[in-house]
């Protein structure tokens, strides 16, 4: 070891602290070294063992996930889940989160984001062909929180728009709980041969590292313990030098130099460079090949001066791809990125002594069995214990508890008033910001329940029938009143939108976002999501293929709402039988799938019109929700379902004003189930959908209704020009459209 | 009948824009930005995407690929080129065509789909009934154009004006239609000759009803024809 890199066993213990390293971590580091270690280890430990890339307070949780399937051709542990889709096609997808960066400076924070999942995707060898994003913030009366929210959305347009990767949908809550944290979860879908599944696996004594894109900088040191690992204070903005700033064109040359390299068979290996850098990448291909990796910094072309090895080793520049490639295909390699004007230099070599050693020079400044960086980091068992806050707000009856709106007038207005919620409203203001369209495989737009992809490849020129739905869903809300029941809800309801639109779900990838895990009551509140989260996929035999937990998530010692999010990728054999929520015809029946409960606890009605969240979110019955996804599917795929809606927030009325708005035409509905008003109109019930059928097709939806054991109720018929419930609302399409269409436009631009 | 399709580095509708022109039976091929050899197309196509990151200006940097000269000299023998989004700006920083596109009014990119008017002009890439209405989409963030007071006088003089922003009946609303600010609503514009095309909207994504529509097809259906025609 060369001077500077020594530290004083005085000293390191100072230096690991201040990184992010727990006392007895940092023993585990020496213990496993034999020696006091360099100043470049213990980067390299601090990070690969902090929480964001160890999940070394989550790993032992996510056990409780099923992650087998007969179509899982990669499950977790690699750079995203692949499933086969039939004909020999297979989509990967993941998605992340970057709420830290985002919190900080939303622009550079959002569009990094989108950069590092869609690099995820294109690393297994897949093109990249959809995006979605799920995205909270706190309320838009205040002029930081729309600052984050136009920034974030920019940023994602900005940065998916330029790589030519369409962004299909996604969804966005506003609520106080995400003041001091927004959430930017991304997820991005890639489309390739089966064959082509190619994994970051090291292999091949001898052959090259090459590292390829942009050059390395100091930018984002530490993001990954620094930002990701921490709680917020006061002090947040001075972290904005750790947020990675990025360059579309720079990924764009990268997606297709890649996918030229794996076609062409000419890599061993490949890997994207995410948190915690060259570090990572390097020690997880190793580790997972079992060889040992020897580099030199010298040789990493820099983007400024004096850097340190560890500076070096630990960058989170962006648009930076690792490849292990053999001396045979080194200069075919380097002519493909030449081609598409990337740089692109060997920077070190697979050795087989499963070290992963770091050289400046001369100098050996690292030198670590690489598995103990990837694998070794320590596996809490956090104290767990039930939040206090839990007793009271699931003992408040909202229904008994609480005067509510009686007769049309009053239930109307509510109705408008909903329709206008932020966390309701028309989303057009946001997707219009993305291309949504490029590739051409857009079937179902932004809008509806859930996108529905083509599965085909314009570029090889090779287009099918088969198609993707795909949805993000989680309602933090319910999530905070009951963390086991909201992650099954998040869970459902997604199925629900792809069910909606034609899909049968067939795998999911999820972005856990919670608080602080090292508290009992914030642990507790994560265990229950996935303990939730897991026994509904496992009812629905549906796999989670990959994810990501964030934690940390708070402010000034406020966490977040519990956020499980889900994203849902569903199958359609036949991409002419997809659906959508508009009413079609005038004279088409409406018909109310499932069957409406008094459950207004966490719901949209009790924060608009009394201004809390509280009570019990609604049940949850996994095996009729299965049957009614079943049974939605079936019927869609008979060719006898106009359209087909999931109601969740704001329940039946809300999603009946959906329907009506998008289709442009009014709606009459006879309930008479003999509920009150708000609940008939407001209750958000799971496990119920709004389909309209052609009058001459009811008795054959009823009878397959009747097969899935599905409660099917005639509520009403399509025509008119407005939304008539009884003697419950009068609502005309041209009110509906005012308060649903302009809300979010209106706050972004501070009006009231 | 064969197009070529550029590729710049950054642009990301070529493959949009060769599979539209096959799906509807004709022959494409991408021609690389660092190619010369225009030989063997009757049709040059400067698709959308963000060539060189639209970093400058967009446009700016892929005006000078080596392949522009070809195209410039494709042009100038009566060669049709269309430029489509990016490529209409590329048009427009190559001098091919006049004008600016400027970052849209409102400051934000825009995605969306929106009614068009065909205008009597010399375009040799439509053959649309003047009036005629269609339905293609819109994807830019600099797609405000402009130009000065005199150039505006003659592209109206000269029937320049190929393609404008209307309301869905086909007028223009008092205040402008086109969503982006663009002046005189013009989505676009073609030279005095009529062969070289730039328009802001994509009709490369309303070819196949599956995705969209079909009333981006006009578009590489006319030219094919007009040329079918002539030789």
């Amino acid at each position: 070891m060369n001077t500077p890199e020594t530290l004083s066993p005085e000293i390191a213990p100072k230096l690991a602290v201040e990184l992010g390293l727990k006392l007895d971590e940092y023993e585990k580091v020496v213990e496993i070294l034999g020696r006091v270690p360099s100043v470049t280890e213990l980067y390299m430990y601090s990070l690969m063992w902090s929480e964001h890339c160890s999940y070394k307070h989550s790993r032992k949780a996510l056990r409780m996930f099923p992650t087998q399937g007969d179509h899982v051709l990669q499950g977790p542990g690699e750079n995203a889940g692949v499933i086969s889709v039939g004909d020999g096609w297979a989509v990967a997808f993941k998605m992340e989160s970057h709420n830290h960066p985002s919190a900080i400076e939303p622009y550079q924070g959002a569009a990094t984001g989108v950069g590092g999942i869609i690099r995820d995707i294109f690393t297994m060898g897949a093109r990249p062909i959809a995006s979605l994003d799920s995205l909270r913030f706190g309320t838009l009366d205040k002029p930081r929180q729309r600052y984050l929210f136009e920034g974030a959305v920019a940023g994602i347009g900005g940065y998916g728009n330029c790589l030519g990767v369409p962004t299909v949908g996604g969804e966005v809550y506003f609520e106080e709980a995400y003041e001091g944290n927004c959430l930017i979860n991304a997820m991005a879908i890639g489309l390739m041969r089966a064959e082509n599944l190619t994994r970051a696996v090291a292999a091949g004594v001898g052959n090259h590292v090459l590292l390829i894109g942009s050059t390395t900088g100091r930018d984002g040191i530490g993001g990954a313990s620094t930002l990701a690992s921490q709680e917020f204070d006061e002090k947040a903005e001075d972290k904005r030098p750790s947020v990675q700033v990025g360059d579309p064109f720079e990924e764009k040359l990268l997606i297709e130099a890649c996918l030229e390299l794996l076609d062409g068979k000419l890599l061993v290996a490949l890997g994207d460079l995410g948190a915690a850098g060259l570090t990572s990448s390097a020690s997880e291909m190793a580790s997972r090949g079992g060889v040992g990796l020897d580099i030199d910094v010298t040789q990493v072309p820099q983007r400024e001066d004096a850097m340190k090895p560890f500076e070096i080793m630990v960058s989170e520049s962006q648009e930076r791809m690792l490849a292990i490639v053999t001396p045979t295909n080194l200069d075919a390699a380097q002519s493909v990125c030449d081609t598409w004007g990337l740089r692109s230099t060997v920077i070190g070599e697979v050795t087989d002594t499963g070290r992963f050693v770091v050289r400046e020079g001369d100098a050996v400044v690292a030198d670590m069995p690489a598995a103990t960086l990837a694998h070794d980091a320590p596996i809490y068992d956090p104290a767990s214990e039930r939040p206090a806050y839990l007793d009271e707000v699931q003992a408040f009856d909202p229904v008994a508890s609480l005067d509510h709106p009686e007769g049309r007038e009053a239930l109307s207005a509510t109705l408008l008033r909903l329709l206008a919620s932020p966390n309701i409203c028309s989303r057009r203001w946001i997707w219009e910001q993305y291309d949504h369209q490029v590739m051409l495989n857009t079937v179902v737009l932004p809008g509806s329940d859930a996108a529905v992809l083509r599965i085909g490849d314009t570029g090889r020129g090779e287009m099918t029938t088969r198609g993707i739905a795909v949805s993000t869903d989680c309602n933090g809300r319910y999530c905070y009143l009951d963390p086991y029941a909201g992650a099954q809800i998040a869970f459902v309801e997604a199925a629900r939108n792809v069910a909606c639109s034609g899909g049968r779900p067939a795998a999911i990838t999820d972005c856990l976002n919670f608080g602080n895990p090292e508290k009992p009551d914030v642990f507790w509140t994560f265990h229950e999501s996935v303990r939730g989260l897991a026994d509904a996929c496992t009812a629905f035999g549906v796999p989670v293929i990959s994810g990501n937990v964030s934690f940390y998530n708070e402010s000034f010692g406020q966490p977040i709402y519990p956020t499980p999010t889900v994203g849902l990728v569903g199958l359609l054999d036949h991409i002419e039988d997809h659906c959508t929520l508009a009413f079609k015809s005038a004279g088409d029946v409406i018909l109310m799938l499932g069957r409406t409960r008094p459950e207004l606890g966490g719901s949209e009605y009790l924060k608009v019109v009394h201004g809390m969240v509280s009570g019990r979110p609604p049940k949850v019955d996994l095996v009729d929700e299965r049957l009614l996804g079943e049974l939605l599917v079936t019927a869609i795929r008979t060719g006898i379902v106009s359209s087909a809606h999931d109601c969740a927030e704001g329940g039946l009325a809300v999603a009946l004003a959906e329907c009506c708005v998008a289709g442009d035409v009014g709606a009459r509905i006879d309930l008479g189930d003999g509920l009150p008003g708000v609940v008939a109109l407001f209750s958000e019930s799971q496990g119920r959908a709004i389909v309209t059928v052609d009058a001459d097709h009811v008795s054959a939806f009823k009878t397959l209704a009747a097969a899935h054991g599905t409660a099917c109720t005639r509520i009403g018929t399509v025509g008119g020009d407005g939304l008539v419930i009884g003697d419950e609302a009068d609502v005309s399409l041209d009110d509906m459209r005012a308060a649903y269409a302009p809300t979010l436009e209106r706050l972004v631009h501070g009006e009231a | 009948m064969r197009f070529g399709v550029v590729i710049f580095p950054g642009s990301n509708c070529e493959q949009d824009a060769v599979h539209a022109i096959r799906h509807l039976g004709m022959q494409a091929d991408f021609v690389w930005h660092g190619d010369t050899d225009l030989a063997g197309y009757d049709a040059l196509v400067l698709p959308g995407g963000f060539s060189y990151g639209d970093y400058i200006r967009c446009g700016a940097v892929a005006r000078f690929s080596p392949v522009m000269a070809e195209v410039m000299r494709f042009a100038e023998r009566g060669g049709p080129v269309i430029g489509i989004c990016n490529g209409f700006q590329i048009l427009a920083e190559a001098h091919l065509l006049p004008g600016a596109l400027l970052r849209n009014r409102g400051l934000k990119f825009i995605c969306t789909t929106v009614d068009l008017r065909a205008e009597e002009s010399a375009c040799e890439w439509l053959d649309l009934a003047p009036g005629t209405v269609l339905r293609v989409p819109i994807n830019h963030n600099e797609g405000n154009y402009i130009c000065d007071a005199e150039t505006l006088e003659r592209l109206q003089g000269n029937g320049q004006i190929v393609l404008r922003y209307c309301e869905p009946d086909g007028s223009r609303a008092a205040g402008g239609s086109a969503p982006n600010g663009a002046l005189d609503d013009i989505a676009g514009i073609c030279n005095e000759r009529g062969n070289v095309f730039g328009l802001m909207p994509h009709p490369e994504r309303v070819v196949d009803p599956v995705s969209g529509g079909t009333d981006g097809q006009h578009f590489f259906t006319a030219i094919a024809q007009r040329l079918a025609e002539v030789s």
